[in-house]
């Protein structure tokens, strides 16, 4: 198809879509309607679990299963990653070169990195209270340990990543939500149902097993994006490219 | 006009859509993915959206604070991470396919046909 | 332990086997790292079959973490199964582990220190294709979805030597997450409505409005996702591009399941949610989908006949037959169901045997071009004759399961559309007689060998980079029991009338919305509808013999045809030309390979499905 024709296709079918959705958007409810059945429900259910942060107690109790299986998709995006950006039988890798780094930039990386990490723990830890849980300080421990290589370079980043704990400490978060769950059966309840005692409302360790599965999930999300970070990183400095492209292939 | 920002999801899916279907750049049309699916977040906070709801948190507030819907917060992480992680995996094949084809161009890509 | 505790650990097992293997992988050896992964697809085979066991003709339901529903309500998620969930689970579980066991020796080198991952992989792809089936809820379905469909791509793109998978595996990425994000938002505009998330719930929260442009509209939405999965026109250019080029292994549970859970989200979605009385109705559904699943089987036969790509021309085939399965499904009655989950039964062993082996093809001579090859397969006498079976049974050789799920389907089909037996017939014996022409060029060198001549744009398939590179070994042993079994099991489809039963018991309970929603509730009722009958009869066994007799005609047609020199042949040749020009080339254009062409098509499969449901 040529790129007129295409790109005609596109709006004749576009037109189409944008009306019916139009026409669907005025069946739907008011803009801040009142009548929320699902969201009153898990609000008196978070309260009755003793979980200050509603949506912590959706993500890691009511709907946990939702989280186990995107924890999965995150896992299964490492390991893919890991097969999709190892290194090809043509390839060569190359040293990294030390970097030249402004003063000013290491000074600053080296007071924000402690900082940040401490954050990142900070807001997992408090996921069953305030704003925040496992992904969110999962996300800031990785991104947090990557401003070595702002303030330093490449092979500082290297020395203090240990690549292949990391590794097993995905796969062992990953594992460690799907096995929580089992302690809901074992304890003759269904899986995933709290096993743990629910603590005092508003408490760090309030919730039971919501602060538990928030850790696991810390540990998966950061560990796990630091790998997915390194595998790209890796490309993007000690992958050479192929000496000669594939054909294309085709008839 | 209080279907707005419902009508806005629709708008920012097409205009994901719209790049994909013109992209000339394998890491653009991912780029472009991730627009078409921020409509999903658009359309989810706006419908969970409570007149004078503030976050659905209690640790410093009264129980009785109307609050606006958790259930499609929740639902909304867990679509950030879905998109994320697939936006990563998508990358990593265009970035394969670079080095395999020597472009990333839709229009030079013509190794499956027929 | 009660019977409904199975069903998260039909999702929870193959999780932790996944990190079992990720974890074990770094120091076990590569044997121990197999046999790991075989214990573990063993383990959820069992526990599948043990819920298949227990559920009975009833339904099995479980509300994770204890969030039993309170005067009707819960703020759970359901795990619901009846045997056609349970069924099609533990059909996934059991291919995953043939899959594992035929990959034992299979790839040359695993990743460095990652020698656990591709099975982990698999594990991860079948929790994901698990969790889809036993679902009560449409966002975890959608979580499911993703799960699978994040697997399949990586899965898909395995072999990053090769130019032409890394570009199959984007494309199927792209046009499928497109798809998952229209549901999304399908499941978006049916929260807004009805404030729930569960199967059952929303459809009983519908059924308090009448039917207006937001139920449809969030219907057509819904569908796309698992439309675009089912590969069903025009959501279907990405699957020949993507199971043409995964590793062997992988396009066994691509074409074998995973697109075949398409089709089934998509009947068990209008089940549930959208066939109540003020819900989509069903003379209209019926009318569109039995359309669309005609044109996909006609579009698959046609297209899959015209390959020389091996791979290519099973993955037509499959487009093929999913519409097959659609258009029986979309007969919306427990007769139709039945034969169609008979038929998708037997068609995941046989599509199964023949990309398994296909991959022993592509072992010994490093490619899967049915011209390239001509002749070069005789010295594999075993897997010539599971190809060439595989090729009748797909074609609908009587005892198979094929023809028996086909018969079934047909006979339902009889009330109201009397022509679909034809269409039946033509695309089994299209996609059969491809294969079994491939099976006697290249296994048996019959005929002359194929002029080259430019016939439109096309795959070849020559030159594929080899999958495992070692000429000098023998073929491993279980890429050639594998397959073997799989055939046997597509036969015992066919010849157990036990299953059969089952299943169409089964299938009274899929099509029955009221008996899900009072299961979901915890009090079973029995369903209305009478259990549908799926024995053999005369007429499916003669129509199966004809669609058999049909291939191995066009088969015979394909390779002695050209030399034939009776008065006529050049008029009749010259009629196939001019049929050529004008159908096949255009059709084969419009498979250009081309990101921005396909998403173009989706948009219009979404625009055409919302005029023809609003209409």
């Amino acid at each position: 198809m040529s790129r007129t024709a295409r790109i005609r296709l596109f709006w004749a079918a576009a037109v189409v879509f944008a009306v019916a959705y139009a026409a669907a958007c005025t069946g739907l409810p008011r803009f801040g309607t009142l009548a929320h059945p699902y969201a009153t429900r898990a609000v008196a259910a978070a309260l009755h679990q003793r979980t200050a942060n509603v949506v912590s107690s959706v993500n890691f109790d009511q709907r946990a299963f939702d989280t186990l299986g995107e924890e999965s998709i995150l896992f299964a995006a490492v390991l893919g990653t890991i097969v999709l950006l190892r290194h090809a039988r043509d390839e060569r890798t190359g040293r990294p070169r030390p970097g030249r780094v402004l003063p000013s930039t290491r000074l600053l990386g080296m007071v924000l990195l402690p900082v940040t990490l401490l954050t990142g723990v900070y807001i997992v830890a408090h996921g069953q209270l305030s704003p925040g849980g496992g992904f969110q300080g999962g996300v800031i421990l990785a991104t947090g340990l990557h401003l070595a290589y702002v303030a330093a370079d490449y092979r500082v980043l290297k020395r203090i990543r240990p690549l292949a704990f990391l590794d097993a400490a995905d796969a062992a978060g990953a594992g460690a939500f799907a096995a929580l769950g089992l302690a809901g059966l074992v304890a003759g309840g269904a899986y995933l149902q709290n096993v743990l005692p629910l603590g005092t409302f508003g408490q760090l360790s309030s919730g039971g097993l919501v602060p538990v599965v928030n850790a696991a999930v810390g540990v998966e999300v950061g560990a796990g994006v630091i790998v997915l970070l390194a595998f790209f990183l890796d490309q993007a400095v000690e992958v050479r490219s192929p000496e000669e492209h594939g054909t294309g292939g085709g008839g | 006009m209080t279907i707005l920002p419902f009508l806005a999801a629709g708008w920012i899916f097409l205009a994901g859509v719209h790049g994909m279907v013109t992209s000339r750049n394998a890491i653009h049309a991912v780029g472009c993915l991730a627009v078409a699916q921020s409509s999903t977040y658009v359309l989810l906070l706006a419908v969970g959206f409570r007149r004078g709801g503030t976050a659905p948190y209690f640790s410093d507030t009264s129980l009785r604070t109307r609050v606006v819907d958790p259930v499609v917060q929740a639902l909304a992480l867990t679509d950030v991470v879905v998109g994320a992680t697939v936006t990563a995996l998508l990358l990593g094949l265009a970035m394969q396919v670079r080095k395999r084809h020597g472009t990333v161009d839709p229009d030079a890509l013509t190794g499956l046909k027929g | 332990m009660r019977t409904a505790d199975l069903l998260p650990l039909a999702v929870a097992v193959p999780l932790l086997g996944a990190v079992a293997l990720v974890i074990g992988g770094r120091w076990l050896p590569r044997v121990a790292t197999d046999a790991l992964a075989t214990v573990w697809a063993a383990m959820d085979v069992a526990d599948l079959a043990w819920l298949w066991a227990g559920t009975g003709d009833g339904h099995s339901v479980s509300w994770l973490g204890g969030w039993y529903p309170r005067r009707g309500e819960s703020v759970g998620i359901v795990l619901a199964g009846d045997r056609i969930g349970i069924g099609l689970a533990l059909l996934t579980a059991t291919l995953v582990l043939a899959v594992i066991v035929y990959s034992w020796r299979y790839f040359e080198e695993p990743p460095a220190q990652h020698a656990g991952t591709f099975p982990a992989l698999i594990l991860l792809f079948e929790a994901g294709m698990c969790g889809f089936a036993l679902t009560g809820d449409l966002f975890d379905a959608f979580v499911f979805f993703e799960l699978m469909g994040a697997v399949a791509y990586a899965l898909t793109g395995y072999r990053i030597e090769d130019p032409r998978p890394v570009q199959g595996a984007l494309i199927f990425g792209i046009v499928n997450s497109i798809g998952a994000y229209c549901s999304l938002l399908g499941i978006g505009l049916l929260y807004a409505r009805t404030g729930e998330l569960g199967l059952a719930q929303i459809g009983s929260a519908l059924q308090t409005h009448r039917a207006d442009a937001l139920e449809v509209v969030a219907f057509v939405f819904v569908m796309t996702g698992l439309l675009v999965k089912a590969a069903v026109v025009p959501f279907h250019f990405w699957l020949p591009d993507a199971h043409s080029v995964a590793p062997t292994p992988v396009c066994m549970l691509l074409s074998g399941v995973m697109v075949e859970l398409g089709v089934y989200g998509a009947a068990r979605v209008y089940w549930t949610v959208f066939s109540g009385p003020h819900g989509i109705p069903h003379p209209h559904l019926r009318t569109a989908f039995v359309a669309a699943g005609v044109l996909t089987a006609l579009v698959g036969a046609v297209m899959c006949w015209q390959q020389r790509h091996l791979k290519r021309m099973l993955a037509f085939s499959t487009v093929g037959h999913v519409g097959l399965f659609l258009a029986g499904m979309a007969l919306l009655t427990p007769a139709g169901t039945a034969g169609v989950a008979l038929y998708v039964a037997a068609h995941a062993g046989v599509k199964a045997a023949l990309f398994g082996t296909t991959g022993v093809l592509l072992d010994r001579h490093g490619s899967v071009d049915e011209h390239g090859l001509h002749g070069r397969g005789r010295d594999l006498p075993l897997a010539g004759a599971m190809f060439t079976l595989g090729g009748l049974a797909l074609a609908g050789l009587p005892p198979f399961g094929t023809a028996l799920g086909k018969a079934v389907t047909e006979h339902a089909a009889e009330g109201r559309f009397p022509w679909l037996s034809a269409v039946f017939v033509v695309v089994s014996a299209a996609t059969g007689g491809a294969v079994l022409r491939a099976a006697a060029r290249i296994f048996g060198g019959a005929g002359p060998r194929p002029q080259e001549h430019y016939a439109g744009p096309e795959t070849t398939g020559s030159g594929e980079e080899p999958e495992i590179r070692d000429p000098q070994r023998r073929i491993p042993a279980p890429m050639l029991a594998v397959p073997a079994i799989l055939l046997c099991t597509s036969l015992a489809v066919g010849v157990l009338p036990a299953l059969a039963g089952s299943l169409a018991r089964a299938a009274r309970q899929f099509t029955d919305r009221t008996a899900y929603a009072a299961a979901v509730q915890g009090h079973a009722i029995a369903p209305a509808a009478a259990v549908p009958d799926v024995g053999w009869s005369t007429e499916g066994v003669a129509l199966a013999l004809a669609s058999t007799v049909l291939a191995a005609l066009l088969a015979a047609a394909a390779i002695w045809g050209p030399a034939l020199a009776w008065r006529g042949m050049g008029t009749a040749r010259a009629a196939l030309r001019a049929a050529g020009r004008s159908v096949v080339l255009p059709l084969r254009r419009l498979h250009s390979g081309h990101l921005g062409d396909y998403v173009s098509w989706l948009v219009v499969g979404v625009a055409l499905l919302l005029l023809v449901m609003a209409a």
